[in-house]
């Protein structure tokens, strides 16, 4: 059964990669293999874990529980074309639950402590105190403060890009264009890694060829 | 006489396969650029072939390189350190088999590290794939490293449960009630790691490892900041760039992506020799990464190169 396993995902796993030479009927197998557990696997693990570990087993602890089997069953209707328009309650349920879940500590969080983290000191460490800080902190924090101001300066669009005014947003495109890239790379090394792990899978696990 | 005035060229295998790999590249390269000033079009699929070769000659012939942890890693793993024995960090596996080659060695040596210190964990996940991903340092880690540690004093899997930020808002206030048990079934209160812990204000770390949503910016936004608990997290590398702003005051460290796994591992070897013999994945996953680093750089060379060939010329018209 392990051997299978083993013959089963390198099967798959060149599959995938098959893709690389072209689109091909192999390729689009293993896609739809892929999509089809892949929304299997969700669709049982939601069903123990919500509906029969939330639900189904602390029924009888509280109502409220019924209120929300009742809205995930409303969501089905969106199945009966008739009636789909029901479907829209819990989903507008959903939206509220989360833009009020997530108001106030995004508020707090991402505006709020990302502000006071750019209010930096420019000639004292980060979080220590006096006139202590390396060279390397002080470019750091002059980094942040010039590149956060400038990169803003470029999204306002109520003033002709002109002058002093024009060279700062031309400072925050640069900002942005390098930070672009930093992400670019990341992605790369990112996507890479993946790459590494599969024919890593393929060499050592499958064929057995790492010396 | 003579090997005693140079000394016999001892060349291995891998060594040889080194050579050749490299040499195969640079002469690829090579040909590439000149068929490129011949502007005779190069076909994508060549462009895949070099990064096929680049990932598998280091792999076949291994290529270790030395890291040294970055400020932004060396935190997470100064902060680990400066815990003292007893002290419990939540380790969140909020990733799935798609994310693991880049994070499951972050996990690895976190454990490895927080089990050597003799910290407690409870590990949980936001993924329900993050299930699967623990079995693998329970079996690869935990239990051939840590034959000692005992599960439910000092380790405690949790697993999974549904909602997102739903799990963090209730476990901010009070864990019991979205865990009332392991995944066993063993009863909260009869868990031993869990003494002394109501909600996730009375832990001393936690750390998310992950890469999508829910992840570490969930675990910021609903538990680092309300309730002031030290956040640290290992994130795929397509995620690094966006955390960025959160450390270090939101987020004490982060490792991004293979080259901050690769950075733990070789900090973790250096403090603890121990380790000298255990798996180290991140590590060798670098030459592969390097490599194919480089030949995509000098693809974008080769580019530009042309690109600024073709503009001389341009002007020349």
């Amino acid at each position: 059964m392990e051997h299978f396993a083993l013959w089963l995902a390198a099967f798959l796993t060149l599959g995938i990669i098959s893709f690389l030479y072209k689109d091909n009927a192999w390729y689009k197998l293993t896609e739809s293999i892929f999509i089809g557990l892949s929304a299997g696997y969700w669709m049982v693990s939601l069903f123990w874990d919500n509906f029969y570990g939330k639900f189904w087993v602390n029924k009888s602890e509280s109502p409220y529980l019924y209120v929300g089997a009742v809205l995930g069953l409303l969501m089905l209707l969106r199945l009966v074309p008739r009636i789909g328009w029901i479907s829209r309650w819990p989903l507008s349920f959903i939206v509220g639950a989360t833009s009020g879940l997530w108001l106030i500590n995004y508020f707090s969080s991402n505006i709020m402590k990302q502000i006071e983290a750019t209010i930096l000191p420019l000639f004292s460490a980060q979080f220590g105190s006096g006139f202590d800080a390396g060279a390397a902190a002080i470019i750091g924090n002059l980094v942040i403060v010039t590149g956060t101001f400038s990169g803003l300066v470029y999204f306002f669009f109520s003033k002709e890009h002109k002058g002093a005014f024009g060279r700062t947003a031309k400072l925050g495109i640069w900002i942005i264009m390098i930070t672009f890239g930093a992400s670019f790379g990341y992605t790369v090394m990112s996507r890479m890694s993946l790459f590494i792990g599969r024919i890593d899978f393929l060499l050592s696990d499958w064929l057995g060829m790492i010396l | 006489m003579t090997s005693h005035l140079m000394p016999p060229l001892a060349l291995t295998l891998v060594d040889i396969g080194r050579i050749l790999s490299l040499a195969v590249i640079a002469g690829g390269l090579l040909w590439l650029f000149l068929r490129a000033i011949k502007r005779k079009e190069v076909e994508r699929r060549v462009i895949f072939l070099f990064i096929f070769v680049s990932v598998v000659a280091p792999i076949l012939f291994p290529t270790v390189f030395q890291e040294k942890a970055t400020p932004i890693v060396k935190d997470v793993f100064d902060k680990i350190e400066s815990l003292p024995p007893g002290s419990v960090v939540l380790l969140s596996y909020d990733f799935d088999p798609a994310m693991a080659p880049e994070v499951q060695p972050m996990a690895d040596a976190i454990s490895r590290h927080c089990l050597v210190r003799g910290l407690k964990i409870i590990y949980m996940c936001l993924f329900a794939t993050g299930q699967g991903q623990f079995t693998s340092t329970l079996e690869n880690v935990i239990k051939p490293e840590f034959p000692d540690k005992v599960n439910l004093v000092d380790y405690v899997n949790i697993g999974y449960k549904a909602g997102n930020e739903g799990v963090l808002n209730v476990i901010i206030t009070d864990f019991k009630k979205m865990f009332p048990t392991d995944v066993d079934g063993v009863p909260y209160d009869s868990i031993a790691v869990f003494k002394g812990i109501r909600s996730c204000k009375d832990l001393d770390l936690v750390i998310s490892i992950g890469g999508g949503k829910p992840g570490i910016k969930e675990w910021i936004l609903f538990v680092g900041d309300p309730g002031n608990v030290p956040i640290a997290s290992g994130v795929a590398a397509v995620v690094a760039p966006l955390m960025y702003p959160y450390y270090p005051a939101q987020m004490l460290g982060m490792l991004g992506g293979i080259k901050g796994a690769a950075e733990y591992e070789s900090e973790l070897v250096h403090h603890y020799p121990q380790f000298k013999n255990s798996p180290t994945p991140a590590l060798l996953m670098m030459g592969p990464q390097t490599l194919a680093h480089l030949v995509i750089m000098a693809f974008i060379v080769i580019g530009n190169i042309l690109y600024l060939l073709e503009r001389k010329k341009g002007r020349k018209r």
